[in-house]
């Protein structure tokens, strides 16, 4: 698409595109060259001689049983914090879409939690839940439950879903509420008239005119899950304990840049550049989609 | 009918004051973690009411950032570090993204919509999935614990441009066309006509940008290694270590809250260009 009336000059355009250029170029399409290049080559253990390997990588990441240990533990913790994320998120913006007083206070207080990074929600949550000193994980040791989210991996795996999802929920909330604002009042008083209940009016009628907002957060929150969880693991489990809060995410940095196995952290790397394609792909093909409406 | 619909409006205060107290929740512990002692907190018998050393705890953490158990650069400085990757990430991308929009939007040139979709397609390289091979060009150009390494790598960006491209296809023809009649070169046209015009845009875009560079962490993490280049975020996990109960919490405490504060009161204050940056950058 272009626009008619337009500015005729020929150097201008290619200086102002410089810059971004040049830092796509450098950091995008070298890095990402060089990640393909080192996916399908082997070091030898003192990085004197690399050797072309084809697929032996890939074939060795997928046949790992930790890679795949990490890719369940990736999918159950993504389902978890997608369902309580959004779930918590769409709950919340049907409550305050109500005309209600003090709806404009409320909205503010349940949209700030977006600004917090990942990595400070999980050192709050950790500190809360600490077996020895924490408000609420003392008071579970007390109870009689065993308690300790340093040594128990199925705790660990729910603390860290726990701060993931606490900190996305307002983000959730912010596009449903703008989801639901978008639908027009007449469809709902329609429906009113025609005597559905609220619940009905839910399910039957604003429920499928938000699938639009529903799907492009699935989306989002799947990205979420998979990538921006990074600070929340590391800060609060360390992927541990063992590898039971070893995301894919986390798997690339443990074994690029602790354990310097370039191959395998690369082809891990294109691995998960694929899933990012696919999720894009999807998303255009939905947009596409809705343009055609 | 009215006892009904009073019931329900009260249903509806609890919902939402059940979801603020939870979000809350996590904040209110760390606020008052930091104004007790280490030993009231080691302890574990913190009370839900404040204590007497706010001044004390914040002081110590802002000027020294270390107790007894933890050791980190002072928050202040941390916070400077921070303050300045998210300005030059927000304000870098921002000028960056629009330089190249206006590029795309206003002139004719070959290869243009080549370089259009060089752009676009970063929009699917998400640091995290290219981290080694990045660090390694960063390694490289020495680029290692300094500010240009931290956020040059993370400037350019897919979704501005497009945010601005899209915006610029609006501006009418007519004022091009008025520029042009009046004598204004492109350039002319850019500062007195379109940047005017896109303030809303910059404003909102730099709320998100700005966000996004404060809670930067995989990033820093490989580029500060040095403690005095060290970003808050990155400070706190840090100062947690090896997750004792024997350390300084109130200080750790203090820093998550002082880590807290610059987003969530722009969130708060700039609220309507928060929530407008929001949800066109992710159209």
């Amino acid at each position: 698409m272009q626009r008619r009336a337009i500015f005729d000059n020929k150097v201008l355009p290619y200086a102002l595109l410089a810059p971004q250029l040049a830092v796509t170029l450098v950091f995008f399409f070298w890095p990402a060259g060089q990640a393909l290049y080192l996916s399908v080559m082997r070091q030898d253990p003192f990085g004197q001689r690399t050797t072309f390997v084809w697929f032996e990588n890939f074939t060795n990441v997928l046949g790992d049983p930790f890679y795949l240990g990490s890719l369940r533990i990736t999918v159950l913790f993504s389902a978890a914090v997608i369902v309580l994320a959004m779930g918590s998120g769409l709950l919340l913006a049907v409550t305050a879409d109500r005309q209600i007083r003090g709806a404009g206070i409320y909205k503010t207080l349940l949209m700030w939690p977006y600004a917090v990074a990942p990595a400070v929600a999980a050192s709050l949550w950790l500190f809360i839940f600490h077996p020895a000193v924490g408000i609420l994980g003392r008071n579970l040791v007390r109870l009689g439950v065993h308690w300790d989210y340093a040594l128990n991996g199925a705790q660990a795996l729910l603390l860290v879903i726990l701060a993931a999802a606490w900190k996305q929920v307002s983000y959730n909330f912010i596009f449903f509420l703008a989801g639901l604002q978008s639908i027009p009042k007449s469809v709902l008083e329609a429906a009113s008239v025609d005597g559905a209940a609220s619940r009905q009016r839910f399910w039957n009628v604003v429920f499928p005119l938000l699938s639009p907002t529903t799907f492009f957060l699935l989306v989002v929150n799947v990205t979420y899950a998979f990538f921006d969880t990074f600070g929340v693991v590391h800060a609060l489990t360390g992927g541990g304990p063992g590898k039971a809060t070893e995301t894919l995410i986390y798997k690339v940095y443990t074994d690029g840049v602790v354990n310097l196995d370039l191959g395998g952290s690369s082809a891990q790397s294109v691995i998960l550049l694929l899933v990012v394609i696919a999720l894009t792909a999807v998303q255009f093909r939905y947009i596409e989609r809705r343009v055609h409406y | 009918m009215r006892r009904r619909w009073r019931s329900r409006n009260w249903l509806t205060h609890l919902v939402l004051i059940l979801g603020v107290a939870i979000f809350v929740f996590p904040v209110y512990v760390a606020l008052i973690a930091s104004t007790h002692t280490a030993e009231t907190i080691a302890r574990g018998d913190m009370p839900l009411v404040p204590g007497p050393l706010a001044a004390t705890n914040y002081r110590q953490a802002f000027e020294e950032g270390q107790g007894e158990h933890v050791k980190a650069a002072p928050v202040r400085q941390m916070m400077v570090n921070s303050l300045i990757m998210a300005l030059v990430i927000a304000t870098g991308k921002i000028a960056i993204s629009i330089l190249s929009a206006f590029a795309v939007a206003f002139f004719e040139f070959p290869l243009r919509m080549f370089f259009f979709w060089m752009i676009f397609v970063t929009l699917m390289l998400p640091v995290e999935v290219r981290i080694i091979p990045t660090y390694a060009v960063v390694t490289n150009l020495h680029m290692v614990n300094t500010f240009a390494g931290l956020t040059i790598p993370l400037i350019a960006s897919a979704t501005a441009t497009l945010i601005f491209r899209q915006f610029f296809l609006t501006v009418p023809d007519e004022m091009v066309d008025a520029a042009k009649i009046d004598g204004a070169g492109p350039m002319r046209f850019f500062w007195n006509i379109l940047l005017p015009l896109s303030s809303s845009t910059v404003a909102a875009l730099f709320v998100i940008l700005f966000i996004y560079g404060w809670n930067q962490y995989l990033w820093p993490l490989l580029i500060t290694t040095s403690d005095n280049m060290s970003t808050i975020v990155i400070g706190i996990t840090k100062m947690i270590g090896t997750r004792d109960a024997q350390t300084d919490w109130q200080i750790i405490m203090a820093t998550a809250v002082l880590a807290m504060l610059p987003p969530v009161a722009i969130v708060i204050v700039m609220q309507r260009w928060f929530v407008k940056g929001l949800v066109e950058s992710e159209k």
